[in-house]
């Protein structure tokens, strides 16, 4: 990929990075058109560049992750169901009178195992985001969820989901038809399912309409995916009154991947290629499948029974307050 | 109205109360109190007597706790539950203000020590665990304490086998406490989920105003959801909704009435009719003990044409 058409989608805080990049380049350039050898200098600069890179990546704030988890190349929900799955079959409809395309489910096969897979699914252009809504899903939208996760629960088969979503759609009509009750119902039968279910982050989780298909026996996150009760900038308006100060709140909200495992919100963190899921989306792919049959494998061992307990447990468990005396 | 409206709208810390606030206030806590919405002044007593519904106008006064809770249960049998939960910081958040100086506050000004009070009492001798949510208490939200004092009512409620009654008010999820409270929309739903599996009623009331995360959990997942009239009900805030549409929307979006004809709600119960209507509804999904011998009536049928 050459900077050129990387240059739109350029985060703030990769551009010393990318400066060091094209300097490389003139250097380049110029040892071609004057026939000089500077392989030592270029060296040199490769080698402070993959140190920057480290260096960035390894300290990004919550804000930066954000920007990263809503980075327009990022693999989507599709990019890894295709990626990962020997087949796939994506089915429609909530069975209700909607198709919500902000989020997307079918059945696969997952290194041989039949599964049910469901996922917000952001667009990966203007046009395409017409049509998934941002990812930002109506009723319709987990209602479908749940009916493809009752017969995932029918025919024995897990479920996988994959978050990534800003948040529910807050219109008129997602009023109307019960964004509310849709949610509340994914979130008690999610307890009720009786097969593995695991679900991951893999961009931007976004308060309730990304917890309305978020709980599972395990939980899973990507390094730079964010995960929030709020988005920041609303969070930033309500409590700072003041949208600019939205990353003050991405810092204060405690969204990222090992925030919310020292919270003990999440299980696993799933690192990242450096740069990012979208730097090497073939490597992002294989992480999180290793992952998902790594943990599929350990769930199977257990009966369904103890599952649900321990499904019970783990959302049980979650919150951290004090007892007084008296 | 959301949380975020609420926040919103509340006024600016330091400057002084509207006038019409004050002496709302002050009227209040006097012998007489003006309706908010006919602005007919009403005797206290009788206005108390009348479960602070307005008998001129049927406008309902917001109560809170401790006063739903005198109107519900019978006197002398409320037995409180986890008082001694208390909200903790656990993310050290600061806004403008630091959260564990707003709980403080909180706490002082209302006397309250978290945004739900709940227990065990009897309804016309029915016993019964009863949630009632606080909206004086930071907007109703539900951080830790909200989440883990419904969780271990309806866990309570389970293995006791009785009925939940929740009266929500609640802005949402308390953003304080970050995905901690959004988590609690789970782990209340999954208490829900054993109180359902053990063929046990619960009973939701949503009350002004019930939104958010709240909304999108226990308050929408009653076997049979009851709410007061006018209540602002909704998962979005208004506001929202309509920055996101950029048009006015209807008048009675969101209202209680609004979601009745939606098909969300089974019915709208004046709060002078709450406790008889939960009384019926708990008596008739009781188990009947030793059911009676069905006896079909003997019918008349002479006078009719019947081939046998």
């Amino acid at each position: 990929m050459t900077t050129e058409q990387r240059k739109p989608f350029l985060l703030d805080f990769e551009k010393p990075l990318a400066e060091l990049e094209a300097q490389i380049q003139q250097v380049r350039e110029k040892s071609a058109e004057m026939g000089v050898d500077l392989s030592e200098q270029i060296h040199q600069l490769e080698a402070r560049a993959a140190q920057l890179r480290q260096e960035i990546f390894s300290k990004l704030t919550a804000s930066q992750k954000l920007q990263l988890a809503r980075h327009p190349r990022r693999p989507s929900t599709l990019d890894y169901i295709q990626a990962i799955s020997d087949e796939w079959m994506e089915l429609h409809g909530d069975r209700r009178g909607t198709d919500d395309s902000a989020i997307v489910g079918g059945v696969a096969r997952l290194e041989g195992q039949p599964v049910v897979m469901i996922g917000h699914q952001k667009g990966r252009d203007t046009k395409d985001n017409v049509v998934r809504n941002f990812g930002m899903a109506s009723p319709g939208g987990y209602r479908k969820a749940i009916r493809l996760m009752d017969h995932a629960d029918r025919f024995g088969m897990p479920i996988l989901t994959f978050i990534d979503t800003p948040a529910a759609w807050a219109g008129l009509e997602a009023e109307q038809y019960g964004q509310g009750e849709a949610i509340a119902y994914n979130l008690r039968e999610m307890f009720r399912l009786q097969v593995p279910i695991i679900c991951t982050v893999i961009g931007e989780g976004g308060s309730g309409g990304a917890l309305g298909i978020g709980v599972g026996d395990r939980l899973l996150m990507f390094e730079h995916a964010v995960y929030s009760v709020a988005p920041p900038e609303a969070c930033a308006a309500i409590l700072w009154r003041d949208a600019q100060k939205s990353p003050y709140a991405a810092e204060a909200l405690k969204i990222t991947a090992p925030d919310l495992q020292s919270l003990g919100i999440i299980d696993q963190i799933l690192p990242e290629p450096l740069g990012g899921a979208h730097a090497s989306p073939l490597k992002a792919t294989e992480i999180l499948k290793a992952a998902l049959i790594q943990n599929l494998q350990e769930l199977n061992q257990c009966s369904a029974q103890k599952r649900r307990e321990m499904r019970y447990q783990k959302f049980r468990h979650i919150g951290i307050f004090t007892e007084v005396s008296a | 109205m959301s949380l975020f409206d609420w926040f919103a709208n509340r006024p600016k810390s330091g400057s002084p109360p509207s006038v019409s606030q004050a002496q709302e206030r002050e009227i209040a806590d006097g012998l007489w109190t003006k309706c908010e919405a006919c602005g007919v002044m009403t005797y206290t007593k009788d206005l108390r007597a009348n479960q602070m519904v307005c008998p001129e106008c049927n406008h309902h006064v917001r109560v809170y706790s401790d006063e739903r809770i005198r109107q519900l249960i019978d006197p002398g049998t409320w037995i409180p539950m986890d008082e001694h939960l208390i909200a903790c910081d656990p993310l050290q958040f600061k806004d403008r203000k630091p959260y564990s100086d707003r709980l403080l506050e909180y706490r002082k000004k209302t006397g309250l020590r978290d945004a739900i009070e709940t227990g065990r009492g009897q309804l016309d001798s029915l016993p019964l665990g009863l949630g009632v949510m606080d909206f004086r208490f930071m907007g109703g939200s539900m951080g830790s304490v909200v989440g883990e004092k419904i969780t271990r009512l309806i866990e309570f409620a389970t293995r006791d086998r009785l009925p939940v009654v929740l009266v929500c008010a609640s802005g949402g999820a308390r953003m304080q406490e970050g995905m901690l409270s959004l988590m609690q929309m789970a782990k209340t739903s999954a208490a829900l989920e054993r109180h359902r599996q053990e063929r046990l009623l619960y009973i939701p009331v949503l009350t002004h105003p019930t939104t958010g995360g709240v909304t999108a959990s226990f308050a929408m997942l009653g076997d049979i959801i009851l709410a007061e009239p006018k209540a602002t009900i909704g998962f979005a805030g208004r506001r929202v909704v309509e920055q996101t549409l950029h048009e006015k929307l209807p008048e009675n979006f969101q209202t209680a009435e609004y979601l009745l004809g939606q098909g969300f709600l089974d019915a709208i119960v004046p709060r002078t009719q709450l406790k008889p209507t939960l009384v019926r509804l708990i008596r008739l999904h009781q188990p009947v003990e030793q059911p009676l011998p069905l006896i079909a009536p003997t019918l008349n049928l002479s006078g009719l044409a019947v081939d046998s």
